[in-house]
């Protein structure tokens, strides 16, 4: 419990020292905008890849699971569209994000630890917490909520493909079924989510990687952590958020 | 000038420094020197504030630096450079970036006067025509060289090396040498540097400082150092074989022998 608390104190002062007054603007602005391609940009073809196969999948079971007269088909379509806004663009891509992002942050800042790196920027008069956090936050913060766009908007698009193409649906029934009953709400919802679950990636993973003492070994161990933690930390928020926004 | 007084530091209730004091003066290449795991690192560290002391002073001039919260510590270490044990170079940024990293993040000169300064710090520790290689793409003594060049880059008052020779070749160690010796005659600058390598006990060590288990036991120069008759200190300068052939003659060449 003590060393949790311990954990937890270390945590709220690097996010001190994370959001104090930048050195120079500029500088960060060019990094921002390098960790946009770097953590968001580079994460949009996974993204399509599961987002694609996820609405497949989604638009499939659901048919299977309503075949019955009294179901109207255009059911799948609606189905398919809530489960992707409400959870799995939102959770399931973040829980992916966690893997790929959360890891690569982890690594990359414990690495530059270990090699005295992160030092090197503190004897220059740098805040490298800042310097080296900072970015990633607003980053993620910025394009996560774009690559969920994507998702919802390919996942939609595979059930689609999936349910035309294994005969459960037709292309009508399904458009019609994706349009009705659309609550715009939903997509907020989302959208402040991945938010959430944004931060919680990279600050969590960013903090793992400031923290690590040691060599290669440390840093492989921070990287696992930092997927660990922040895939419990997502749902646990996922919880916590669904009852705050949805109730 | 750099003042150390009484400086004290443990990790996990284990003494590491025991009551160092000691000054450190501009213009002169000062040594500190120790076996492995004697201390050297952790003064080093300690007096540019990656370690925080457990009680002591560290002075820069007239400045109380231990004393100092983040902004204050942060306008001296402007004035700082260091040059790692392991260089510590940006892995993704390039010999060039790295150099111009302190320019861009402190001073607002334009892009050619930064590309000239870059290009003037390079040449000076002779590293040319590599301005868009990548730290993994150089050598271990281009690295240091350019770690160096960063250094340099904000004209610092104070320079720190820890161990700039671990991992060289006996020859290129000796160009590090004579070009930390070389920079800090030129700029007059405040240089500490950590070594356990006689080469630069003897090349450059204008002032020597030793360190036995965390304890200061003896200061000199290196006219000094093969003179002195504490045993510690004899004991870790000839530690090999060359080194205690040598203490072997001098024995023998001593007046009343």
């Amino acid at each position: 419990m003590l060393r949790f608390l311990t954990q937890l104190g270390s945590y709220f002062l690097l996010l001190k020292k994370v959001f104090s007054k930048p050195e120079k603007p500029s500088v960060y602005y060019k990094q921002t905008m390098h960790e946009m391609v770097f953590l968001g940009l580079n994460s949009v073809g996974i993204i399509t890849v599961i987002s694609f196969f996820m609405g497949a999948v989604i638009t499939l079971q659901t048919a299977y699971n309503t075949e019955n007269p009294i179901y109207p088909t255009y059911l799948i379509g609606l189905g398919c569209r809530d489960s992707i806004l409400l959870e799995f663009s939102s959770t399931i891509t973040a829980l992916i994000l966690a893997g790929k992002v959360g890891s690569n942050i982890a690594s990359e800042i414990g690495t530059m630890r270990v090699t005295e790196q992160i030092d090197a920027l503190e004897i220059m008069g740098v805040n490298s917490a800042s310097y080296l956090i900072l970015p990633k936050i607003i980053a993620t913060l910025l394009f996560n909520p774009v690559l969920t766009l994507i998702s919802i908007s390919v996942g939609i698009f595979g059930g689609w493909i999936a349910g035309t193409s294994a005969g459960v649906i037709t292309s009508e029934d399904y458009v019609y079924g994706i349009q009705y009953a659309f609550i715009p709400y939903y997509v907020t919802y989302a959208i402040i989510k991945t938010l959430f679950f944004a931060f919680i990636i990279t600050s969590v993973s960013a903090f793992q990687g400031y923290n690590v003492e040691g060599g290669s070994l440390e840093v492989g161990r921070a990287s696992t952590k930092a997927v660990v933690f922040s895939s419990v930390l997502i749902l646990l928020f996922n919880v916590i958020l669904t009852q705050l926004l949805l109730s | 000038m750099i003042r150390v007084n009484n400086l004290n530091k443990s990790f996990n209730g284990k003494p590491v420094l025991s009551n160092i004091s000691v000054s450190f003066e501009p213009g002169k290449t000062n040594l500190i020197i120790g076996r492995s795991g004697s201390g050297k690192t952790v003064l080093l560290k300690s007096i540019v504030g990656l370690h925080d002391i457990d009680d002591g002073e560290v002075w820069y001039d007239d400045v109380l630096f231990n004393k100092l919260d983040f902004r204050g510590k942060k306008e001296i270490r402007k004035e700082m450079g260091m040059l790692f044990q392991g260089s510590a170079l940006f892995d993704s940024l390039t010999v060039e970036q790295n150099v111009r990293f302190p320019l861009d993040m402190f001073t607002d000169k334009s892009d050619e006067e930064k590309r000239d300064r870059v290009n003037f710090c390079l040449k000076r520790v002779n590293i040319l025509n590599a301005n868009n290689l990548l730290p993994s793409e150089l050598s271990g003594g281009m690295k240091k060289r350019v770690a160096i060049a960063r250094a340099i880059a904000l004209n610092p008052k104070y320079l720190f090396c820890d161990e700039p020779n671990s991992g060289l070749d006996p020859l290129t160690a000796i160009l590090i040498d004579d070009l930390i010796k070389e920079i800090t005659e030129e700029y007059a600058m405040t240089t500490i540097v950590n070594t356990h390598d006689m080469n630069s006990v003897m090349k450059i060590g204008e002032k020597i400082i030793f360190l036995s288990d965390g304890i200061k036991c003896w200061e000199g120069n290196n006219k000094e150092i093969l003179s002195s008759d504490n045993n510690t200190l004899n004991d870790f300068v000839f530690a090999n074989a060359l080194a205690r052939q040598l203490r072997i003659t001098l024995s023998q060449n001593k007046p009343g022998n």
